[in-house]
């Protein structure tokens, strides 16, 4: 049924697009214009570009503006995950400096988390940030090294989480900071992965300077803050498979933010290999004539088993949470049965390969494609949260199994760590 | 295709298993599988008259439910988990569908009330000494028409066939070969000719037998057209029936292998807290419930009409005979020499675990026919 305000909506949005909507305007200008009208982000407060909107409401708006062929504002990217955090932890100072360009386009952001010595201890950062002693202790001096930082390289500004406290426990010694990435102190390198891509950086801080005004929230409540931006980093792979393609019409504008996206997808142009390309499958087990060989047969059905079995769970998890039940360990399990399909799937394609999966590049199948597959599987089951984390945390929360004794709730300067390596 | 149970689903599980958690505890399973026919028929018939699961996916006009194989399948995953020890697969899942399928609507209204009643056990016999799971293996033969037919032959594996009142046997007509000449035949159990001989089974919670038909009189049921694709659709449902069970024999071990492990206290903690354990709890839980989502989907498909129908029945079974093992293994496993002993009860589930793995087929076999029913269209 559609309700009053849903058309009421429907109408505003038509006629607002339709008075306004103008392809030859530049990205930007037409951006303003959405951030200006809060038809940018609907869903957002009137008093921070947006109009106030149900989120059950967007997909109206969404239609419409697909229906006029009209750009969004910039919605890929870490630079959603960075408007999301300023919405939620920042001063009205940063959400007046800072949303409006995310929006735009025109400022790029990158997250600087994990460090060379922490990854699944993520709370375990080394990065220190100091009181500035040139500057009255006005500001801070950043120095160390973060990793496996997307966009880095183009990126404005980043979310780094730094040790401000080495006395206090480790959670509660990170303070969040906003780092102006463009400044001498900030250096960053491209990480080559052992697929060959390129698609994270390494940043190294000596005496990165961040002014007082650019810390989030309150010192100490980094992690707090940190956890907010994970938690939106979900939801963020949602808007990249929803956005993540361009329009394919002509115009400038279009070209544009064909231009944009293209730049931000760039990292991720090699994520279909890493999960294993169970679609590909049975095509080339039949054109190889190894769909005839009983103990592929076997393999194969056992993936394809597990991939559909695994696409079940996951849509009772769906189901689960439309009825309103409370979540049962379906939902738990998503990352690490895609783990283990994406294994059993190299598995398969070098099974199905023979010889061939030993080449790679033009002389690999597939024109590289399959070389690829298996050289990108392997970091499914660490990237995003590694298979045993994703054990410990179904072991403790689902099966509410005892955690281990730690060794690391003391002061963090106590806390035994992983040499820092130099540069 | 919908997965969320209703909240009546909900409560007719609740209620299976408190019944079956008060009437048929491990003591009580451990007291009917060493008794001589391997059940409790007063238990059967409270089955059968408080509790009517005996007819839980039978049309109300043949005395039953009138329910779908999405309600047979949650009596059948608590059944599993508690570990029912009754001839329940045998009379009201392999025998009562295939009466569904192969019976005429008479035949059915004569045979099915009484086994929906529980007044009457009925058995399935098709499999033979080649331990071959497909009805065209069938050599046992017949002759002779409607209700005037003769048996000759052996069947073996025949579940609870050494104390059903009812045989349903699968026989081919002389000179037939391939799916032609199949029929499914109704012998009393006290006909002559019947020889029944109780196979040792390493599951003694679901007893097997070896039947000997001589000149044995029967009747053939449903029409005179070969049987062959009916009998097949009636394994296919049975066999995601099995699944159900399975899987929730498959969580049984899952909820024992994790409560042991918060409690067993070594080098001054619970072994739950190593990660050696932990990680092998999250992955049973996995695959218990990958098992149980495709279980769940393959039933839900038969109640919708869904024509991947045989294709899911092999992939179900596959995915449950791969983690009721591996549940049983792992299970054992973290109970330690405790569980190696025959006071723990682990054993009982593992050696359910090890002939459900078998029985309509192993995970090997069924993973061959899902490619072969899927490549063409793959």
């Amino acid at each position: 049924m559609i309700s009053d305000d849903e058309a009421t909506l429907r109408t505003e949005v038509r006629e607002w697009l339709h008075a306004h909507w103008d392809i030859n305007r530049s990205l930007v200008a037409w951006r303003n214009l959405l951030v200006d009208s809060g038809w940018g982000m609907p869903h957002w407060p009137r008093a921070w570009h947006g109009r106030d909107l149900p989120v059950s409401l967007l997909p109206v708006v969404e239609e419409e503006f697909e229906a006029a062929q009209a750009v969004g504002v910039a919605r890929i990217g870490i630079r959603l995950l960075a408007a999301a955090t300023l919405l939620e932890h920042g001063s009205d100072s940063h959400k007046s400096r800072f949303l409006r360009r995310i929006l735009t386009g025109e400022d790029t952001w990158c997250q600087l988390f994990s460090e060379p010595g922490s990854g699944s201890d993520l709370a375990g950062a080394s990065t220190r940030a100091d009181r500035d002693g040139d500057n009255d202790g006005h500001g801070w001096r950043v120095n160390g090294q973060k990793l496996w930082t997307t966009s880095a390289h183009h990126a404005q500004w980043g979310l780094l989480l730094a040790r401000t406290d080495w006395d206090a426990p480790k959670h509660t010694g990170m303070s969040y900071f906003i780092i102006d990435m463009m400044q001498p102190g900030v250096e960053v390198q491209p990480l080559k992965q052992m697929n060959g891509h390129a698609s994270f950086n390494q940043v190294f801080f000596t005496d990165a300077q961040v002014p007082a005004e650019n810390l989030v929230g309150k010192i100490g409540d980094g992690w707090k803050i940190a956890m907010t931006t994970l938690a939106h980093e979900r939801r963020n792979a949602d808007a990249l498979r929803r956005w993540g393609h361009a329009s394919p019409h002509a115009g400038p504008i279009y070209d544009e933010e064909r231009a944009e996206i293209a730049t931000v997808m760039e990292p991720y142009k090699w994520y279909p290999q890493r999960a294993g390309r169970v679609d590909l499958v049975m095509k080339r087990a039949r054109e190889s004539g190894r769909l005839a060989d009983p103990a592929v047969r076997q393999e194969i059905a056992r993936l394809m088993m597990m991939s559909r079995s695994a696409e079940w769970l996951a849509l009772r998890a769906r189901q689960a949470k439309v009825a309103g039940k409370p979540e049962g360990p379906e939902g738990s399990l998503g990352k690490l049965v895609a783990s283990h399909v994406a294994r059993a799937a190299s598995h398969v394609h070098t099974l199905i390969s023979g010889a061939d999966a030993m080449l790679a590049g033009a002389d690999s199948p597939h024109d590289g494609l399959i070389a690829e597959i298996l050289l990108s599987v392997p970091a499914t089951s660490i990237a995003g949260g590694t298979d045993e984390i994703q054990r410990n945390i179904i072991g403790e929360r689902v099966l509410d199994l005892p955690r281990e004794p730690r060794m690391d709730t003391g002061p963090f300067r106590d806390v035994p760590r992983n040499p820092t390596r130099g540069r | 295709m919908h997965f969320g149970y209703s909240d009546e689903q909900q409560q007719f599980r609740d209620i299976v298993a408190r019944f079956l958690r008060e009437r048929s505890p491990t003591s009580e399973v451990r007291k009917h599988m060493a008794s001589a026919d391997g059940y409790d028929r007063a238990l059967w018939q409270q089955l059968a008259s408080e509790l009517g699961v005996t007819g839980v996916h039978v049309p109300e006009a043949l005395g039953g439910q009138g329910f779908g194989y999405v309600e047979l399948g949650i009596a059948l995953e608590e059944m599993g988990q508690a570990l029912l020890c009754a001839p329940y697969f045998a009379s009201c899942v392999l025998a009562t569908e295939v009466l569904r399928n192969v019976a005429t609507e008479a035949e059915q209204r004569t045979l099915l009330p009484a086994l929906v009643r529980g007044d009457r056990i009925a058995t399935l016999a098709w499999v033979e000494q080649s331990g071959r799971w497909d009805v065209a293996a069938t050599t046992l033969t017949a002759h002779g028409q409607g209700d005037a037919c003769r048996l000759d032959g052996h069947k073996k594996f025949v579940l609870d066939g050494h104390h059903a009142d009812l045989l349903l046997v699968v026989a081919r007509t002389r000179g037939s070969v391939g799916d032609a000449g199949l029929g499914l035949y109704a012998v009393d159990a006290q006909a002559p000719g019947v020889e029944r001989r109780p196979l040792a089974t390493i599951d003694s919670t679901r007893r097997q037998a070896e039947l000997k038909f001589s000149d044995t009189p029967a009747r053939r049921l449903g029409g005179t057209e070969s049987a062959a694709t009916k009998l097949r659709q009636s394994l296919d449902r049975a066999t995601i029936a099995l699944c159900a069970e399975m899987v929730g024999g498959a969580r049984a071990l899952l909820n024992s292998a994790v409560e042991y492990a918060k409690l067993r206290m070594q080098f001054g903690r619970p072994i739950g807290s190593f990660q050696a354990i932990k990680h092998k709890c999250a992955e049973m839980l996995l695959e218990v419930e990958l098992a149980t989502s495709a279980a769940r989907y393959a039933a839900a498909a038969i109640d919708a009409g869904d024509s991947e129908m045989p294709a899911l029945a092999s992939l179900a079974k596959a995915m449950a005979s791969d983690a009721y093992m591996r549940a049983a293994i792992e299970c054992l496993q973290i109970h330690g020499g405790i569980g190696f002993t025959w006071d723990e009860d682990t054993h009982l589930w593992f050696k359910r675990a090890k002939s459900s793995e078998v029985l309509l087929g192993d995970a090997s076999h069924h993973r061959e026919r899902y490619m072969a029913l899927t490549e063409a269209t793959a």
